[in-house]
């Protein structure tokens, strides 16, 4: 759950009081705060963050694997807020076999080429993405390569 | 961005730009759809240099990853160096001493002088003017030289180390340096006056290829492409990292967004680096260049030969690696191109369990289509040079 520290951190306490069911849990380690949001629930509080909390600057999304352990994967987001010059970083966990996630792009127009990223390297598909496809590996690629179950060398 | 208006019933040519066109700088494609020289859609295609380097890391200890590092964008490998180790610092909670600190800051500016050199270089070959190309890399070469100085590799220096530096710097680093500021100062008049009242380059920069803050914003565009578009955003100043909050410099910033403006933020950065180094050469401090962490740094060659528990440590590291708590960090950077950013997770053992790279081309490339949109298609290659971009560093 959320420990009362991070619960009084103002990023954290606005997105309860906008959306109490949004944060799965959060924590705030080497002064870094990451807060675990609900995948269905990710959009309207992107679109919550960007307006009203200034984070207008998507630094980031990628993927960790967490092969074999299930939910298996966890899409990143690195927000950056530049009135307040912070950073805050949500997670969202998803299951292997339907690794489905809302797109942000509507909300960061740099999502476009990250989740097009994540999807050639994890297989995240990104619901609402104008055009997803590979974008690093040849687009006859078979597998993503930075999932846990695909070697490092040699052949599958 | 001007909206391009094909009329109906008149047809539109697809025209491939890359991925071997001298101005891509790299392995970059363009897939251009042009109303007669108007480009109407610019659309990158790349991967060409994509070698998997987030995925080899996972199979390297923490040391041996900082070789990777110098490779992803290797007209900063220091840059890159410095935000891994940071990274991983931030995950062992390790203090860096402060002659280490300073440095390393050095060290860095000098890499973003070398890295803007190339790029002014180049830049201004794509556009036309030959000789700005020869006297950069003249310059740049004695930047080279003093990373052979210090890490005896012009290039894939390899120099930082988790913890501080791999060696203190030899006795002729700091002349070398003191010698570089000596003189640079009039070479870069020299090259201002080459350029920046020149009529042709004025003619083929000014106005052209315009980004505006929201666009900037809007597609995570940072680094002096973003600053020269309005955007007051440094980390160097605004999230100090290594001790830069100890320096005193300016960001230079300019709000027409075209490539002329990128051009003059560029060359202000140029300077301020200089004072940079100018303050870091004056202040620094005395002291080690490691960190006390026996179980982390190498111990010195010396006391390997002369004590039993040093050689213990060295076999240990070397072998198997040192442990990191398990986390996560982010580390960002300010590099020559914009945000460098390194998300390192740790399970907990020797190796760490996912390095992903925040590349600031990535993002910047991702705006060119907006820039070049609506232009000629002789203003792409002013456009392409102006955001700076370096291939390894894209596709990684």
């Amino acid at each position: 759950m959320i420990p009362p520290e991070v619960a009084r951190i103002p990023d954290t306490a606005a997105l309860l009081e906008f959306d109490p069911g949004a944060i799965a849990e959060g924590k705030y380690d080497r002064r870094e705060l990451t807060l675990m949001i609900s995948p269905e629930r990710l959009f309207p509080a992107c679109e919550f963050l960007k307006t009203k909390r200034g984070y207008r600057y998507l630094s980031d999304v990628t993927a960790v694997d967490r092969y074999p352990s299930e939910p298996r994967f966890e899409v990143v987001y690195q927000l950056y807020c530049h009135d307040r010059k912070e950073r805050l970083r949500l997670k969202c966990l998803l299951n292997g076999e339907r690794a489905v996630i809302a797109s942000v792009v509507p909300i960061w127009g740099a999502a476009n080429w990250y989740e097009r990223e994540v999807y050639d390297l994890f297989g995240v598909q990104f619901q609402g993405h104008p055009h997803l496809r590979r974008i690093l590996m040849p687009e006859d690629w078979e597998g993503h390569p930075l999932r846990k179950d695909y070697p490092v060398t040699g052949y599958r | 961005m001007p909206e391009v208006a094909v009329p109906p019933g008149a047809r539109t040519m697809i025209l491939n730009m890359g991925p071997q066109h001298p101005s891509t700088h790299g392995v970059l494609r363009l897939v251009l759809e042009l109303d007669g020289e108007t480009i109407v859609h610019a659309t990158p295609d790349i991967g060409y240099l994509h070698t998997g380097i987030e995925k080899s890391c996972e199979a390297l200890t923490y040391h041996q990853a900082i070789t990777l590092t110098d490779r992803i964008d290797y007209l900063c490998p220091l840059t890159n160096n410095l935000c891994y180790v940071l990274a991983v610092e931030k995950l062992l909670g390790l203090e860096v001493p402060p002659r280490a600190q300073w440095l390393r800051v050095m060290l860095n500016e000098l890499t973003r002088i070398a890295s803007h050199l190339v790029w002014l270089g180049t830049h201004a070959i794509d556009i036309g003017a030959m000789s700005v190309f020869l006297y950069c890399f003249r310059e740049r070469e004695d930047i080279l030289r003093a990373f052979e100085i210090v890490s005896g590799q012009r290039m894939m220096t390899s120099y930082f180390r988790v913890g501080g530096l791999s060696l203190e710097t030899p006795p002729e680093f700091l002349p070398h340096v003191e010698k570089f500021l000596g003189y640079f100062p009039d070479r870069l008049e020299e090259y201002e006056e080459l350029l920046t009242r020149n009529r042709i380059w004025i003619g083929r920069t000014k106005g052209v290829g315009i980004l505006t803050t929201e666009d900037a914003l809007d597609l995570a565009v940072s680094g002096p492409t973003a600053r020269a578009s309005g955007l007051d955003w440094d980390l160097r100043r605004d999230n100090p990292y290594s001790s830069y909050e100890k320096f005193s410099f300016r960001v230079p910033i300019r709000t027409e967004g075209d490539v002329y403006a990128r051009y003059l933020v560029r060359l202000d950065e140029i300077r301020e680096s200089l004072k940079i180094i100018r303050q870091a050469l004056d202040g620094l401090p005395d002291g080690p260049v490691q960190a006390r962490a026996p179980g982390v740094v190498l111990p010195p060659r010396e006391k390997m030969k002369t004590e039993m528990e040093a050689l213990i440590y060295h076999f240990k590291i070397v072998t198997e690696g040192f442990r990191v708590p398990p986390g996560e960090v982010y580390q960002a950077v300010e590099s020559p191109r914009g945000e460098m950013g390194y998300y390192v997770v740790s399970d907990g053992t020797s190796h760490p369990y996912r390095v992903k790279v925040r590349s600031p081309s990535f993002a910047n490339l991702q705006a060119l289509p907006r820039i070049a949109e609506g232009r000629l298609i002789a203003d792409m290659v002013a456009c392409i040079g102006s955001i700076d971009i370096v291939l390894g560093e894209i596709d990684r």
